[in-house]
């Protein structure tokens, strides 16, 4: 009887057990997910054994695809271009649940309770927002602008007290919105801010939002500690009226490269990165790069801040000294280098070389290569310890 | 007379080689290297216009959309750009052979 109870007691214990030994026990604080642009999957790699340990296949179209995390780092929130939102689990590389929400999506960010998942659309344009659990959806709220217009939205990024901030690309405004309770937001516009604003970010102190324009020369920075908000135009007439060059790829105000009292932000149609005095928002210096930035990202402590280029500069990254605004390194990691992530306190960095189908690891201080993953077209890098971060 | 022989004896081959010459440099002016043009425009265009080429923050390029544009004025929008927005004149990185290429893979939409 007694052996009986027991032979009984294991077979509750062993049936308990199954769902989680399908997952490896292991926690998530190494893991990041590497976009594979072309075929649509994901690579989860560990950055401990610079190595991917799982592919995640069938995300649809992820061209300028982007990740955000859940608090608890287990599962990550993949942006498509299709308008899909695929929620994965690290640990089993597999799909938790899939939606197409919208026809054309370009960004999404998570709430910082984690709970509400909110993705920017270009077609239908305006901002959907999901339940981070199940994906069913909490909120649609349409772009459009005071003349009227659908508008697509870029530079979408969680703010702190459950909001979330972005810009109207065509109508040239700045929306907050925001949950405080349940499901009905709160929208707080900015309108007339500047023409075409195409990317912004929101610094890592969740203080003051940024967004780049294209249709004019500056910059219009939101400070969320004043009320009422108020969009204040910074560093007009940056490019001194000269003719911009060509943009062949749009710069990223992501990363945000801010070190000491300074920050780093690509110029756009100019081989620069514009400095700029944290305090007072003025600009405090120029750095003269290689090419046309596309991503300026400061290595954690920021010692250095790391840039790539647009089409066909793109085989080259410069490693900028922050205290004399100088490239101390160029090098040539090969053909379209799209982007760059550093481990959580900076001592290595993850590089996509999306032509010679290769993700290159270097050391952060000696900029030595210490490895090499295999990888279809990789393209975005990220990883886990964005979910501590206001406004990744 | 010696001389006259061997030198005529050289004219054959030498039309021959300018002849080829002409038509190497008729072939690369006219053929561009399509396999590197597919791959600028799923992932350079991709870049603003989607990998499949159905819209990002530039419009769609898929046939449909392009309907009202004639292959010459596609071509014109490739090399000189659309002003006042981000899409770029690619003039400094093409020909206009292959800008034509390029124009005539939108309208026919074959690029998948
Ligand atoms: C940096 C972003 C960017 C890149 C790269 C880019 N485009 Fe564009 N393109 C745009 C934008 C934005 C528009 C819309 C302009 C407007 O508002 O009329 C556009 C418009 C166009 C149009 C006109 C469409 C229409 O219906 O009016 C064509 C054709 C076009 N692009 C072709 C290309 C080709 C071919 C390439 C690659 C060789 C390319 N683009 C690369 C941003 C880009």
């Amino acid at each position: 009887m007694r052996q009986w109870l027991a032979v009984i007691a294991v077979a509750v214990l062993i049936a308990a057990a199954a769902p989680a030994d399908a997952v490896e026990m292991r926690g998530t604080g190494t893991l990041g997910v590497v976009i594979e642009r072309a075929s649509g999957s994901v690579l989860i790699v560990d950055t401990t054994a610079r190595a991917a340990i799982g592919r995640v296949d069938n995300l649809g179209d992820l061209s300028h695809a982007s990740v955000v995390f859940s608090p608890d780092q287990r599962h990550a929130f993949v942006f498509g271009r299709d308008g899909g939102l695929s929620k994965i689990d690290l640990l089993a590389a597999a799909v938790t649940k899939r939606i197409v929400q919208g026809g054309n999506a370009i960004g999404g960010a998570i709430s910082d309770d984690g709970e509400l998942v909110a993705v920017s659309n270009y077609e239908p344009g305006g901002v959907r927002v999901f339940d981070a659990r199940t994906l069913s959806q909490v909120a649609d709220i349409p772009a459009l602008g005071t003349d009227g217009r659908a508008s697509k939205t870029v530079g979408l990024v969680d703010i702190p007290g459950r909001r979330f901030m972005y810009a109207l690309y065509d109508a040239g405004e700045i929306w907050v919105i925001g949950f405080p309770g349940g499901a009905t937001p709160r929208i707080d516009k900015l309108t007339g801010i500047g023409k075409l604003p195409y990317d912004g970010n929101v610094t890592p102190d969740g203080r003051h939002y940024l967004a780049g324009l294209f249709g004019e020369d500056g910059v219009v920075h939101v400070d969320l500690w004043q009320e009422p908000l108020r969009a204040r135009r910074i560093l007009d007439n940056y490019g001194r009226g000269e003719e911009r060059l060509p943009v062949y790829k749009m710069p990223h105000f992501e990363g945000w490269a801010a070190a000491g009292d300074l920050m780093l932000i690509p110029a756009i149609g100019r081989h620069e990165l514009i400095a700029i005095d944290k305090q007072e928002f003025r600009e405090v210096g120029r750095v003269a790069t290689y090419g046309q930035p596309v991503f300026a990202v400061v290595r954690p402590g920021g010692r250095h801040v790391w840039v790539n280029f647009a089409h066909p500069l793109n085989d080259t990254i410069d490693v900028v000294d922050t205290m004399t605004l100088k490239v101390v390194h160029r090098f040539k990691p090969g053909p379209a280098v799209l982007h760059m992530e550093f481990t959580p306190r900076g001592h290595e960095v993850w590089v996509s070389v999306r032509d010679a189908n290769k993700v290159q690891i270097y050391d952060a201080t000696t900029f030595a290569k210490k490895a090499e993953i295999e990888a279809k077209a990789p393209s975005g890098i990220f990883f886990t310890a964005r979910a501590t971060r206001i406004g990744q | 007379m010696c001389v006259t022989s061997s030198t005529w004896r050289w004219w054959p081959s030498a039309i021959l080689m300018f002849g080829l010459a002409v038509a190497a440099a008729a072939a690369s002016e006219r053929s561009p290297d399509t396999e590197k043009l597919t791959h600028l425009v799923r992932q350079d265009c991709g870049g603003c216009h989607g990998l499949t080429l159905k819209g990002g923050l530039g419009k769609p390029l898929t046939a449909e959309h392009l309907g009202q544009w004639n292959r010459d004025q596609l071509t014109s929008i490739i090399l000189n750009g659309v002003p006042g927005t981000p899409m770029p004149g690619w003039r400094a990185l093409m020909s206009e052979d292959e800008a034509r290429w390029i124009a005539d893979l939108l309208k026919r939409g074959t690029l998948r």
